[in-house]
C-alpha cells in the first residue's frame, strides 16, 4: 500500500477505562478483546490476549495492565514479521517508564473508532505506516498510563504526583522512600478519575528504551515453534476445505464431476462457490486430494485469456506515446531535440507473486445460535474484511469479529481491497451449515497462480544531456495497471493518475530543467495488488538506472554526479554520501568485481545501496551490500537493520528470478517454487547497514529497503559486463543476450 | 489404516492413509503445529523434521515409509545441540514473520549435528533447501555460526 501517514491524530486520547469496567464479561470477551481458539498450553506469553493477561486497568485503547505486572499493548498493526509488535510496545513502554521484561504484545480488536490506521482511515496495516502513525499515539498511550498509576500512588502514599517519578517499571517516591510495582498499583488506579490533561510526552534526548535493541516479544515463541499462526488453529468439528480455482483470472464454473473426489477417504462435501468448487474434507491431505480428483468443466469466455506476451506488446505499444501527465516541467521535446547526446530505453517488468511463506488460509465460524460470525486470519485490512465477510451472511459488520492472528508474511498478499480471500472463505463457510468451523487453505499453487500480482510495467525513457555534461531533459512514459481502479481506494486517482503506478517517478528528486512523467493506465483482467514498496518496485529501477547511464554518458562519477543534482534533497544526498563512505571504507573493489549504487525514497524513508557483484557464469553473484538508511527517528535500531536485509533480500530474488508469465488461454506457467523461485541463503549477499542518526518523526521500514537494490545489481552489472538489463528478470535477459 | 509412528520418544498410531505425507499427520492428527506447510514439494524445507536424526522434508513423506523410525519435531527437539541453535536464533533476533523459522532451525541442528564447525560453503549447502521469503539469511548464517561457538565452548 501506497500511503504515507501525513498526519498524526492530534486529539488526546480519551480514557477508556470506566467502559471497560462497567462492561460486562460478555462484551469484553465478545466485542473489545480477541479471544484466540484453541490457545495450546505452551503457547506464547507474547500472544496472551488481554483477557488471558486479566487487565486490570486499561486507561485506553491500547495499554492493558494486569496485576501480575505485565502491561499488554494492543497492536492496531499486524504483526507479520516488519516489527510492530516490538515498536509498538516500544513506544508505549517510553512514555510509562516501563522495564522491557514487562512488555507483552497482542492484536487488537476490529474496532475502526479506535484502531484505524491514521494514514488510511480504515483499520489496517501497510505503506510502511505501522511506527509513522503510531508514534504520537502510543506513546500518548503509554503517557496516560503512567499519570494515572503515578496519580495512584500519590492518593496511596499522601504525596504529591510532582515527586513521584517512574523507572524501569518501578514507581517511587524518593523522600518517603516508597516504591510500587504497575501490577501493585493497577486496581488503584483504575478507581481513579482520568486525568483531564494529555499528559506531556518526552523530548527525544530523554528516551531511554526508544533508540535500542530491545529484543523482539516475538523471537523466542517462533524459535521455539510455539507462535500460533491461522494454519495452526484446530477447532472441534472443523473441516478442511480448498478451493479448485479456474484456470483462467475471470473464468467460471460451466459444470462438475465429483463423483471421483467423494470417494477420497476424508472427503466430506463439495460445494460450488462463485469462485470454484470447495472440497470440505476431515484434513489437509485429503482435501487436497479430492480437489485433485474433481473434474471441470470451465467457461473462460468472459476470462482473460491473452498470454503475457500479448499483454507485453500492447504495453509496448502504448509506451509510444506520452500518457496522462504526472509531472511536467520546462518544454522537455525541445531539450531532447537541442540536446548534444541522448539516451532512448525500454523497460518491461512482469507480474510478480508476493509468495509469503504461510499462503492464505482462514479459520471462519458462523455461530448456529446467534447472528455471531467468528474469523480467524491474517487480516491486513481488518475493516474491510469485516465489512465483507458481514455482507456475505447479510449481516452487520459489529456481527463479525475479526480475530487477527500472526501471518507467516505478507509484503502486501493480504491487503486486498475487496477482501477477496476474506469473501472466498466467508463463502466457504456459509455454504455448510452454521456451527461448522471451516478452515480455508490455499496451497501454494493457489497462491502462485492466484493473482493479485505486481502489475505488469512497461516504461519508455528518453534524456538528453547538453554539451557541458548537464541532463537537460528526461521524458518517461510508464504503463502499467492501475492497482487501486475500482477498489475502495479508487479516490486515490486523481486527474487520471493513479499515484501508486508513478511514486518514485513523479517525483523524482534530482534536478533537471525539462522533465515529463505520464501515465497510461492499462486494463486486464489478471487481479493485480501492491507488492512490498508498490510503484518504487519499477520506477526507482527505471530511474537509478537511467540516471547512472546518463552521468556515464556525461563522463560523471555515479556519487558526485547525483549530489550535483541532489542539492535541495539534503535526506537523499546524506544516504548517498553515507553509503559511499562505507563501500570506500570496506576498501578498493577486487579485481573481477564491481560495485553499484542506487538511492530512493520510498514511504517517507531514505535508502542508498551500493552492490558489489561479479560475473559467476554469465549471471550476476552479490558478494556485498552497503546500505545508509534515513527513517527519521530509529525506534529500535536492529529492527531496522533487519528490515533492510530483509527488504534487499526479497527485492534481489525478484530481479534476479521471479516472473509470472500466462501462457497461452491465460494460464499462468509457474505453479510453486520450483518454477517461481526464491532467494536462497547462498544467493544472499553480506550486508552491512548504517542508520542516519536523526531527531525527525520516524517513517517505516517495511517497504525502502527493497527498491534501490535491484540498479544497484543492473548498475553493477552494467560497469561489469557492458550489458544493459532493461528486461526483467535478470535470468530471462542474460538468456536473451546468450541466444542472441 | 493405522499406522503406528514414534515420535519425540512417544509411540503414536494414527488412522490415516499409507501414504498420507508425514506433515499433514503432525498437524492435522498430532496437533504439532510447529512443522509448518509451505510448498508441499519439498522446495521451501518449512516442514523440515528430522527422521533417525537427519533432516527430512516431511511434506513428501509418507507415513508408511518411516514405521519404527525415529521421528523428531520442533516440539521435540532438545539437547546441547538445539538449545545452542536457539539460544542463538533468539540472541541474534533471527525471525522475522517466523512461518519458516522451525524449519530452519530443524535443519540448523542437523547442519552441526554432522559438521560441528560449518564454513560458510557448509552452511551453503545444509541451509539452500530452507527458503525465507523474509530473507533473513544473514542472521540465519551469523545464528548458525554462533551456535558453533556455543558448542565449542562447552567442550
Amino acid at each position: 500500500m501506497s500511503q504515507q501517514a501525513t498526519s498524526h491524530d492530534k486529539k488526546p486520547i480519551k480514557p477508556e477505562r470506566r467502559r471497560f469496567l462497567q462492561s460486562s464479561a460478555g462484551l469484553l470477551i465478545g466485542v473489545y478483546l480477541p479471544v484466540f481458539a484453541n490457545q495450546k498450553s505452551g503457547a506464547a506469553a507474547v500472544m496472551q490476549t488481554p483477557s488471558e493477561a486479566g487487565a486490570t486497568l486499561s486507561p485506553n485503547a491500547f495499554v492493558r495492565i494486569a496485576e501480575d505486572n505485565t502491561v499488554t499493548i494492543l497492536s492496531k498493526h499486524i504483526e507479520f514479521g516488519q516489527g510492530p509488535f516490538t515498536g509498538l510496545a516500544t513506544l508505549a513502554a517510553e512514555e510509562m517508564g516501563a522495564d522491557w521484561s514487562q512488555m507483552r504484545a497482542a492484536h487488537a480488536p476490529a474496532n475502526v473508532e479506535h484502531y484505524k490506521n491514521l494514514a488510511f482511515g480504515v483499520q489496517g496495516t501497510g505503506g510502511s505506516t505501522a511506527i509513522a502513525n503510531s508514534y504520537h499515539q502510543m506513546r500518548r498511550a503509554g503517557a496516560t498510563a503512567r499519570a494515572m498509576l503515578v496519580s495512584a500512588a500519590a492518593t496511596r502514599w499522601k504525596v504529591p504526583d510532582t515527586e513521584i517519578t517512574v523507572n524501569n517499571g518501578i514507581i517511587s517516591h524518593k523522600n518517603s522512600g516508597k516504591q510500587a510495582s504497575f501490577g501493585e498499583l493497577a486496581a488503584s488506579a483504575a478507581e481513579l478519575p482520568a486525568p483531564n490533561n494529555e499528559p506531556a510526552l518526552k523530548k527525544p534526548s530523554e528516551f531511554k528504551l526508544i533508540g535500542t535493541d530491545l529484543p523482539k516479544l516475538d523471537t523466542t515463541e517462533k524459535t521455539l515453534g510455539q507462535a500460533q499462526f491461522t494454519l495452526d488453529i484446530y477447532q472441534e468439528n472443523m473441516l478442511t476445505a480448498v478451493v479448485a480455482h479456474p484456470p483462467a483470472f475471470g473464468g467460471i464454473v460451466n459444470s462438475f464431476d465429483d463423483s471421483a473426489a467423494r470417494k477420497i477417504p476424508g472427503v466430506v462435501d463439495i460445494k460450488k462457490i462463485p469462485q470454484g468448487i470447495v472440497v470440505y474434507a476431515k484434513n489437509t491431505y485429503a482435501a487436497i486430494k479430492g480437489r485433485d480428483a474433481l473434474k471441470i468443466n470451465w467457461d473462460t469466455s468472459q476470462a482473460e485469456t491473452r498470454s503475457s506476451k500479448t499483454l507485453f506488446k500492447l504495453h509496448r505499444d502504448a509506451a509510444q506515446k506520452p500518457g496522462a501527465n504526472a509531472t511536467s516541467n520546462g518544454d522537455t521535446d525541445k531539450a531532447l531535440q537541442d540536446a548534444a547526446k541522448t539516451l532512448e530505453l525500454e523497460y518491461s517488468f512482469p507480474y510478480l507473486a508476493h509468495a509469503p511463506m504461510e499462503t492464505l488460509d482462514a479459520v471462519i465460524l458462523a455461530h448456529n445460535d446467534s447472528d455471531k460470525i467468528e474469523a480467524w486470519l491474517g487480516s491486513q485490512l481488518q475493516t474491510v474484511d469485516q465489512g465483507a465477510i458481514a455482507q456475505v451472511f447479510n449481516t452487520k459488520p459489529e456481527n463479525v469479529i475479526i480475530h487477527t492472528q500472526l501471518a507467516g508474511g505478507s509484503f502486501g498478499r493480504r491487503a486486498q481491497p475487496d477482501s477477496g480471500f476474506a469473501v472466498e472463505a466467508a463463502l466457504a463457510t456459509k455454504a455448510v451449515s452454521r456451527g461448522t468451523p471451516v478452515k480455508l487453505i490455499w496451497t501454494r499453487e493457489d497462491d502462485i497462480k492466484g493473482g493479485r500480482y505486481r502489475p505488469m510495467v512497461f516504461h519508455k525513457l528518453r534524456g538528453g544531456i547538453d554539451n557541458k555534461g548537464n541532463i537537460i531533459g528526461w521524458q518517461q512514459t510508464i504503463v502499467t495497471q492501475s492497482i487501486v481502479a475500482g477498489s475502495p481506494f479508487e479516490g486515490m486517482i486523481q486527474n487520471g493518475i493513479d499515484p501508486t503506478s508513478v511514486e518514485g517517478a513523479s517525483d523524482l528528486p534530482y534536478t533537471i530543467p525539462n522533465l515529463d512523467v505520464s501515465l497510461h493506465s492499462m486494463q486486464t483482467k489478471v487481479p493485480v495488488l501492491w507488492w512490498r514498496s508498490v510503484g518504487h518496485t519499477h520506477t526507482a529501477y527505471t530511474v537509478e538506472t537511467f540516471i547512472d547511464m546518463l552521468l556515464e554518458l556525461a563522463d560523471k562519477n555515479p556519487v558526485e554526479g547525483r549530489l550535483e543534482l541532489l542539492k535541495k534533497h539534503p535526506r537523499e544526498s546524506h544516504v548517498l554520501r553515507t553509503a559511499a563512505r562505507m563501500a570506500k571504507n570496506a576498501g578498493p573493489t577486487p579485481q573481477d568485481r564491481a560495485r553499484g549504487i542506487a538511492v530512493h525514497k520510498s514511504f517517507g524513508s531514505f535508502v542508498a545501496q551500493i552492490a558489489e557483484i561479479s560475473n559467476e557464469n554469465g549471471f550476476p553473484k552479490v558478494h556485498r551490500v552497503w546500505c545508509a538508511v534515513d527513517c527519521g527517528i530509529a525506534v529500535n535500531p536492529n529492527v531496522i537493520k533487519a528490515q533492510m536485509e530483509g527488504g534487499i533480500g526479497y527485492g534481489l530474488g525478484a530481479i534476479l528470478f521471479d516472473e509470472i508469465t500466462l501462457g497461452e488461454n491465460g494460464t499462468v506457467i509457474q505453479s510453486n517454487f520450483d518454477t517461481y523461485r526464491s532467494l536462497r541463503i547462498n544467493e544472499m549477499p553480506d550486508i552491512e547497514v548504517e542508520i542516519i542518526k536523526s531527531d525527525i518523526d520516524p517513517t517505516g521500514v517495511g517497504e525502502p529497503g527493497t527498491p534501490p537494490i535491484g540498479p544497484a545489481v543492473a548498475n553493477a552489472w552494467r560497469r561489469l559486463t557492458g550489458q544493459k538489463i532493461t528486461h526483467l528478470p535478470f535470468i530471462s535477459s542474460v538468456q536473451q543476450m546468450e541466444t542472441a | 489404516m493405522a499406522v503406528t509412528l514414534t515420535i519425540n520418544g512417544e509411540s503414536k498410531t494414527v488412522n490415516a492413509e499409507d501414504d498420507t505425507p508425514l506433515l499433514w499427520v503432525l498437524r492435522d492428527e498430532l496437533n504439532l503445529t510447529g512443522t509448518k506447510y509451505g510448498c508441499g514439494i519439498a522446495q521451501c524445507g518449512a516442514c523440515t523434521v528430522h527422521v533417525n536424526n537427519l533432516p527430512r522434508r516431511s511434506c513428501v513423506t509418507p507415513i508408511k515409509s518411516i514405521e519404527g523410525m525415529q521421528i523428531t519435531t520442533i516440539e521435540g527437539l532438545d539437547g546441547p545441540v538445539a538449545e545452542a541453535v536457539q539460544a542463538a536464533w533468539q540472541k541474534i533476533d533471527v525471525p522475522q514473520c517466523g512461518f519458516c523459522q522451525t524449519g530452519q532451525v530443524m535443519s540448523a541442528v542437523g547442519l552441526l549435528n554432522s559438521i560441528r564447525k560449518p564454513d560458510d560453503a557448509d552452511i551453503d549447502n545444509g541451509m539452500t533447501g530452507n527458503i525465507c521469503r523474509c530473507a533473513t539469511y544473514v542472521r540465519i548464517r551469523n545464528a548458525i555460526h554462533d551456535a558453533a561457538g556455543i558448542l565449542e565452548k562447552q567442550k
